[in-house]
């Protein structure tokens, strides 16, 4: 178990030393998401109301993008030079390799929710000091699930030549339930709802996230293999 | 009592698509030996190598290496294998030695500084410990890879066409390594075209053709080599 925790730590340690190092992929991802924001706001028009309705649904959506990106990106570092079959070759659950990346996309996704949030704000005209707590614990919780089921995607879509195109296609029908859930969870809690009409969609992001979560270890080695 | 072979292949088939790569392969390496595998262009050399590390499953056809089952026990064989392959499976964004404590922290060991500048030292890259691997020379991360094999010696060494890239000292490098795996109780298999780099340490040549897996008498053919 002991040797298992260390693979995990390590594919975690390269994967944020590397984007670390690099910083090129989470400024992209952040300013398209801050751009995707920006367009949103523009379609939808100058009504501050109807911009507030509309914000927990644009905000997850960037969120979905941003994910996209960075899933990709994940394992663009795995194929170049053939890493990722040396990866493989090491001795060793393969789930630790799941376990290792998930924890390195949900830190990189929190990351830049972290930016984006506040961003959304702005343009959005939305209050979060009365419901900041609960805003956080949604966020997390849905990118908990997003991140467990992008991962598991990406590595199905990593053998595959058309990877950019197939993630999103077989990664957002997956998503909906969680996506509704996370929507309408943070679209109460921005409408002033503290913990009230949410508190049964966070519970639903509770269970996709152990569904998403154990089903995607479980199957991980199966969809790795070539 | 017969000793455990190093690698016993039976009727290892491959298909990729439509296409045979392997028909049938049947390859006994006994401890001790260093095979060169020897063949055209895509018949197979690379595929039987990935199948023998556990990167491939075969079609039809198993085996064994040092007795742990090809696909039942994939696991064990990845504890005993270790492959230097086409790629170098690097990390442009990590340096020399980050790339060896990675290795070494995936195949479940704690970093061991001391090991790896021993390593970084026999490849000749201790001065480029520090230095991400974006810039390193094509010639440099094969030296990366091996320096990863030496960290962790395996008992099967399978090297696909370990020569390009090197230069003199490096070919020096990858004939004593394999040297030194089959000296310790282990074998090499060498795929190469380059039967006249390792004159001097394989100990017998195994030809590909049409999928199918055909001994020769290597010493002659490099000799013919060497005359040419």
């Amino acid at each position: 178990m002991a040797r298992e925790i260390g693979r995990v730590t390590a594919v975690l340690w390269k994967d944020l030393t590397a984007e670390r190092r690099t910083k090129a992929n989470f400024n992209s991802v952040v300013f398209l998401a801050a751009l995707t924001l920006l367009l949103f706001g523009f379609a939808l028009g100058p009504d501050t109301e109807a911009l507030r309705e509309a914000a927990a649904g644009v905000l997850w959506l960037t969120i979905l993008f941003s994910g996209v990106l960075s899933f990709n990106r994940s394992y663009d570092q795995e194929l170049q030079g053939g890493a990722l079959e040396t990866l493989l070759l090491y001795p060793g659950d393969r789930r630790a390799i799941f376990v290792g990346k998930f924890l390195a996309n949900l830190a990189f996704l929190l990351l830049v929710e972290a930016v984006l949030l506040p961003t959304a704000a702005i343009l959005y005209g939305l209050s979060l000091a009365d419901s900041l707590g609960p805003l956080l614990l949604v966020l997390i919780l849905g990118t908990i699930g997003f991140a467990a089921l992008g991962t598991f995607y990406a590595a199905m879509a990593s053998r595959l030549r058309a990877r950019e195109v197939l993630l999103p296609l077989l990664l957002f029908p997956m998503m909906v339930p969680l996506l509704v859930a996370a929507v309408e969870s943070t679209s109460a809690l921005l409408g002033g709802d503290a913990l009230g009409n949410s508190r049964g969609w966070i519970r639903l992001l509770v269970v996709f996230d152990v569904i998403f979560s154990v089903a995607a270890f479980l199957a991980f080695d199966y969809v790795i293999e070539e | 009592m017969t000793a455990t072979p190093a690698l016993d292949l039976r009727g290892v088939a491959r298909r990729f698509g439509k296409r045979w790569v392997l028909r049938g392969i049947d390859l006994r390496v006994e401890p001790g030996e260093v095979v060169a595998l020897t063949g055209r262009n895509g018949s197979g050399k690379t595929t039987l190598l990935r199948i023998c590390a556990t990167a491939l499953r075969p079609t039809r056809g198993g085996g064994a290496v040092f007795g742990y089952r090809l696909v039942e026990e994939a696991d064990a064989i990845r504890e005993v294998t270790g492959m230097l392959g086409h790629h170098a499976g690097l990390y442009d964004d990590l340096t020399a030695e980050e790339n060896l404590v990675f290795a070494q922290r995936m195949a479940g060991r704690p970093a061991d500084r001391d090991a790896i500048g021993r390593a970084l030292d026999d490849v000749a890259l201790s001065a480029e410990r520090d230095e991400r691997v974006r810039g390193f020379s094509a010639g440099m991360r094969r030296r990366l890879a091996l320096a990863r094999l030496l960290l962790r010696p395996p008992a099967l060494l399978l090297m696909d066409e370990p020569y390009a890239s090197f230069d003199a000292d490096g070919i020096e490098l990858v004939n004593a390594f394999a040297a030194r795996v089959a000296a310790g109780a282990g074998a090499a298999v060498v795929a190469t075209h380059d039967l006249i780099r390792a004159h001097g340490v394989i100990t017998r040549e195994v030809h590909l053709v049409d999928g199918l897996a055909t001994d020769r008498n290597s010493h002659a053919l490099v000799g013919t080599s060497d005359g040419a």
